[in-house]
């Protein structure tokens, strides 16, 4: 196993710098930590996850067909990643040209008890989505990697996938918005205006 | 088209014709020989993009996302994947998300193998306690319209609906040949 630098890069920084640049882009966040870093800079165009864990990086797919002129970003944890392989396989196949995911890799199941996840333990991600047949795939941990990197994942043709790795820091949830249905009908309004509720 | 498939049959190019006129843009699946005609179909549709899986929650998760962003979708699967998608169809019950899935059933009338039968035994009742509204259709003339009532059902209310397609309907092996 190839011993790693651990990153020096936190999370509630790195969200900032991740979603300064968003412009019209869409964003998908898995559950537990990362949905709470994208609440802190909550958006209209944001649609988070509290549970079906697994499922964020296919949720950005679907979004992604729907609107084939937006670009969707998944950003998501290494735990909820590795729960979902099988999808980057999926888009890999189906070579999905508007997504980019950012996988907020600590290492850890943080909201469970800080268990280390298998990305601790050797498994390289964002190998495995270059294997999977990702266009632009890496794994970063540092400041200045991350900056070069944003405009890979806001307009270099996906799909695109980035393993980003951050320190161990947790923080006070900082999300109040968790209602499952206002947070789809608040995204769907923003997006769709009234054909939201054709 | 239906002319020329006089061997094939029918239900199939319902369930695709019942697809176009709901306007289905997205049909995620797990490939199940009761379904092989209608995805060919969806394939051969420039309106449709079909994406083939590698386990049927991630169709659930896509569906989500095609709501999210506009489309209607519709997922393929056999009984048997229906124990895949129990928590991501959670999801779909809290976000009251409209979820159209076609189930072909296996472990029902005149199944061979009998790994098949806890899971097509269950498939009814799983959907249900997680929140899906289920139709069980054993009659190939009622496929179509079957199909039609439950995307009206899953789109105009915004509810997980599931046609379990039954083996009747499928056809089942001969295994005492």
């Amino acid at each position: 196993m190839a011993s790693k630098i651990k990153s020096k890069l936190d999370r509630r920084d790195v969200i900032k710098t991740l979603l300064a640049p968003r412009g019209d882009a869409l964003l998908v966040t898995g559950l537990g930590s990362s949905c709470y870093d994208a609440g802190t800079l909550d958006h209209p165009n944001n649609y988070y996850l509290w549970g079906g864990m697994g499922g964020a990086a296919m949720i950005g797919v679907g979004l992604a067909l729907a609107q084939p002129k937006r670009r969707v970003l998944v950003i998501t944890g290494d735990g909820e990643m590795l729960m979902g392989l099988g999808s980057l396989a999926t888009i890999g196949a189906e070579k999905i040209r508007n997504l980019a995911i950012v996988v907020i890799d600590n290492e850890l199941y943080s909201e469970t008890g800080m268990q280390p996840t298998h990305t601790a333990r050797g498994v390289d991600l964002a190998g495995v989505a270059k294997a999977a047949g990702f266009a632009t795939t890496g794994t970063v941990s540092t400041e200045q990697g991350l900056k070069s990197w944003i405009p890979k994942l806001y307009k270099t043709p996906g799909p695109v996938f980035m393993d980003l790795k951050v320190n161990a820091n947790r923080y006070p949830l900082s999300i109040r918005l968790r209602d499952g249905t206002h947070i789809k009908n608040r995204f769907r309004e923003a997006l769709l205006g009234a054909r939201a509720f054709d | 088209m239906k002319a020329a498939a006089a061997s094939a049959p029918t239900w199939p190019l319902d369930i695709y014709n019942v697809f176009k006129q709901v306007g289905i843009r997205q049909v995620a699946y797990v490939p199940d020989a009761g379904h092989t005609q209608l995805i060919k179909c969806c394939h051969a549709d420039k309106t449709m993009r079909a994406i083939s899986l590698t386990t049927e929650e991630e169709g659930v998760a896509m569906l989500a996302g095609s709501w999210l962003g506009g489309d209607r979708g519709a997922l393929l699967m056999q009984s048997s994947g229906v124990g895949n998608c129990i928590n991501m169809l959670g999801t779909i019950r809290e976000c009251r998300f409209p979820l159209l899935a076609l189930v072909t059933m296996r472990g029902e009338w005149g199944e061979f193998n009998p790994w098949q039968l806890p899971m097509g035994q269950s498939t009814a009742r799983v959907l249900e306690d997680i929140g899906v509204v289920v139709e069980h259709v054993a009659d190939k003339s009622m496929v179509g319209e079957t199909v039609f009532a439950c995307a009206q059902m899953a789109f105009q209310t915004n509810r997980a609906v599931a046609v379990l397609i039954g083996q009747r309907v499928v056809g089942f092996k001969d295994w005492s040949k």
